[in-house]
């Protein structure tokens, strides 16, 4: 299967591998073409001229919505998510490398938090907040249920990022006389720094993106996709998908730069060797 | 020192504990709480009463709808587990260079840290009455009318699941297949088993860790979703998900909450099940 000659199954596989691909960014590439659509053009082919006048259109008018007002929301709720969870899934990372009485709990939190229906989830903090007769907000209740989202998976990453990583460097560390906190600033943090961009990743797109767990925790104001999931429901034409590839668009730069964050940081490592301990 | 020390450690699991029970732990308790809630047009009454969920698990239409929801479940479940599966084979066994192996699994991975909302609309163009598919078959000679069933019904919807949801399944299985000791494909080459049999043989069972770990995922965001169900079937087909969704438009709280809390029990139960197939925190 290794070595030798490609055999049938691998130019079988490799076309069933194609279709899934095609399969996965087909429709992406659909709308995004779609969204070009000339001004008289509607929600399918044919293409009635090309223009970005969807585009226009979209940041122009107030009639879609507001879609720049919850655009900022989720760029905001987003970024503060990615901080929340790397600190936190890193903080905790390092927690359950000793153990401790509990640990078997907060691992099972966070597994459950990871299995338990998003909308159980959405529902639970929305009722809470009504209980206790606080108004939900996308900046408290929303924030909080997006961060169960995005926590176990900061946490089970760093599992295994910990899992792999050599305490050696810590203990030479500590034997040049570090302390604990240069350690970690000047020793773990630089290791670990692509799983790191990889966690604010996921915590980025997951909060950025999410929609189940905003449904009945965002309050007055709409996040993204709930602005997005309302428009599905009384507009028809073109600008839904031309606030597609915009939101599409954003997706991708972020995953480019987190992407190239990592590639950037072990090109200098090969070039260097490792800079751990080089920051001043 | 000793005790210093596990200070520092409760102190860094403290952020991450602290949101598990604020937006965890709580709000769960406060659904079983209110599910013994009564309530009338405008506002719930606290108190203990079980009418939430006679009402729930003696009416018809909540059994039609679990099943219903089961249904999709299995659906789903069995599509993205043999393409998640030969997608994750091909990747694992077939791609020779580690670089390129990377670059593929990116390339699956990439579409999960998009937008589903998007993901769902952007199937319309491509489904839809004058949409590609149709236009495509029509002009094929395939069909002489447009099939309506592609959009807004039940194979819209599973589709959608599947385009969605298959990353969850190809990723765990991935992970297991890389970690397999590459010579005990060479042992059983060599004992004569045919490529087909060292699949069944050894690398399935192999598997199992990531196959459940899909599975677990598949199940519990298919049994709780609703967005897709409402989107995708135009509102002809039910979930578990919108059944709550609509008590909750209705502002029947508690009543949503008595379902909320069936519906976790079912899906429990079902990863339970599969838990027993295998050990999490064994395979990070």
């Amino acid at each position: 299967m290794q070595h030798g000659k490609r055999g049938p199954a691998f130019y079988f596989l490799g076309a069933f591998f194609v279709l899934f691909v095609l399969f996965l960014y087909g429709p992406t590439l659909t709308i995004l073409v779609l969204s070009f659509q000339g001004p008289t053009g509607g929600l399918t082919f044919p293409m009635v001229g090309v223009s970005t006048y969807w585009f226009t259109n979209l940041f122009e008018r107030q009639m879609v919505g507001d879609f720049a007002g919850s655009f900022q929301r989720s760029m905001i709720l987003g970024v503060l998510s990615m901080l929340v969870t790397v600190a936190a899934s890193f903080a905790a990372g390092l927690a359950f490398r000793a153990r401790f009485r509990g640990s078997a709990v907060i691992f099972y939190l966070a597994i459950a938090s990871l299995i338990v229906p998003s909308i159980l989830i959405s529902l639970g903090i929305g009722l809470l907040f009504r209980v206790l007769g606080w108004d939900p907000t996308w900046y408290t209740s929303a924030f909080g249920a997006h961060l169960t989202w995005t926590l176990p998976f900061g946490l089970l990453i760093m599992f295994a990022v910990f899992n792999r990583f050599d305490r050696r460097y810590e203990e030479a560390a500590r034997d040049l006389g570090a302390t604990s906190w240069q350690t970690i600033r000047h020793v773990v943090i630089p290791i670990l720094l692509p799983s790191l961009i990889g966690v604010g990743l996921f915590g980025f797109t997951l909060s950025y993106d999410e929609f189940a767990r905003s449904l009945y925790t965002a309050g007055t104001f709409n996040t993204l996709p709930l602005e997005i999931y309302g428009m599905t429901t009384n507009v028809t034409t073109p600008v839904l998908y031309a606030l597609g590839t915009v939101t599409t668009g954003v997706s991708f730069l972020v995953i480019g730069v987190a992407l190239g964050a990592v590639i950037l940081v072990q090109r200098r490592r090969a070039r260097h060797g490792s800079d751990a301990g080089k920051a001043a | 020192m000793k005790r210093f020390s596990v200070w520092i450690t409760y102190l860094q699991v403290a952020p991450l504990a602290l949101v598990f029970l604020l937006f965890l732990v709580v709000p769960i308790l406060t659904i079983v709480i209110v599910s013994f809630f009564d309530y009338t047009t405008t506002q719930i009454i606290p108190a203990f009463i079980l009418q939430n969920y006679e009402e729930l698990l003696f009416s018809e239409t909540t059994w039609k709808t679990y099943l219903q929801t089961l249904e999709f479940t299995a659906i789903a479940w069995a599509l993205t587990l043999v393409i998640g599966f030969t997608v994750a084979y091909f990747v694992a066994f077939h791609v020779r260079s580690p670089t390129m192996q990377t670059v593929l699994f990116l390339l699956c991975t990439i579409p999960f840290w998009t937008s589903n909302v998007i993901r769902m609309i952007s199937w319309i163009p491509f489904l839809g009455r004058n949409g590609l598919a149709n236009s495509t078959l029509m002009s094929m000679g395939l069909i002489n009318q447009p099939l309506e069933f592609l959009l807004y019904s039940n194979f819209s919807v599973v589709l959608v699941y599947v385009h969605l949801y298959t990353l969850f399944m190809v990723v765990p299985i991935f992970n297991s297949m890389m970690r397999i000791d590459r010579s005990l494909l060479e042992a059983a080459r060599d004992a004569g088993a045919t490529g087909w049999q060292t699949l069944i043989n050894v690398i399935l069972p192999l598997c199992k860790p990531g196959i459940a770990i899909g599975s677990i995922f598949i199940v519990t965001i298919v049994m709780g979703d609703f967005v897709t169900v409402r989107m995708m079937s135009g509102g002809l087909s039910a979930s578990v998900g919108l059944m709550m969704a609509n008590a909750m438009s209705l502002l029947q709280y508690p009543a949503a909450a008595a379902n909320a809390v069936v519906l976790l029990l079912v899906v429990l139960l079902v990863v339970a099940a599969m838990l027993r197939l295998v050990d999490i925190r064994k395979e990070l």
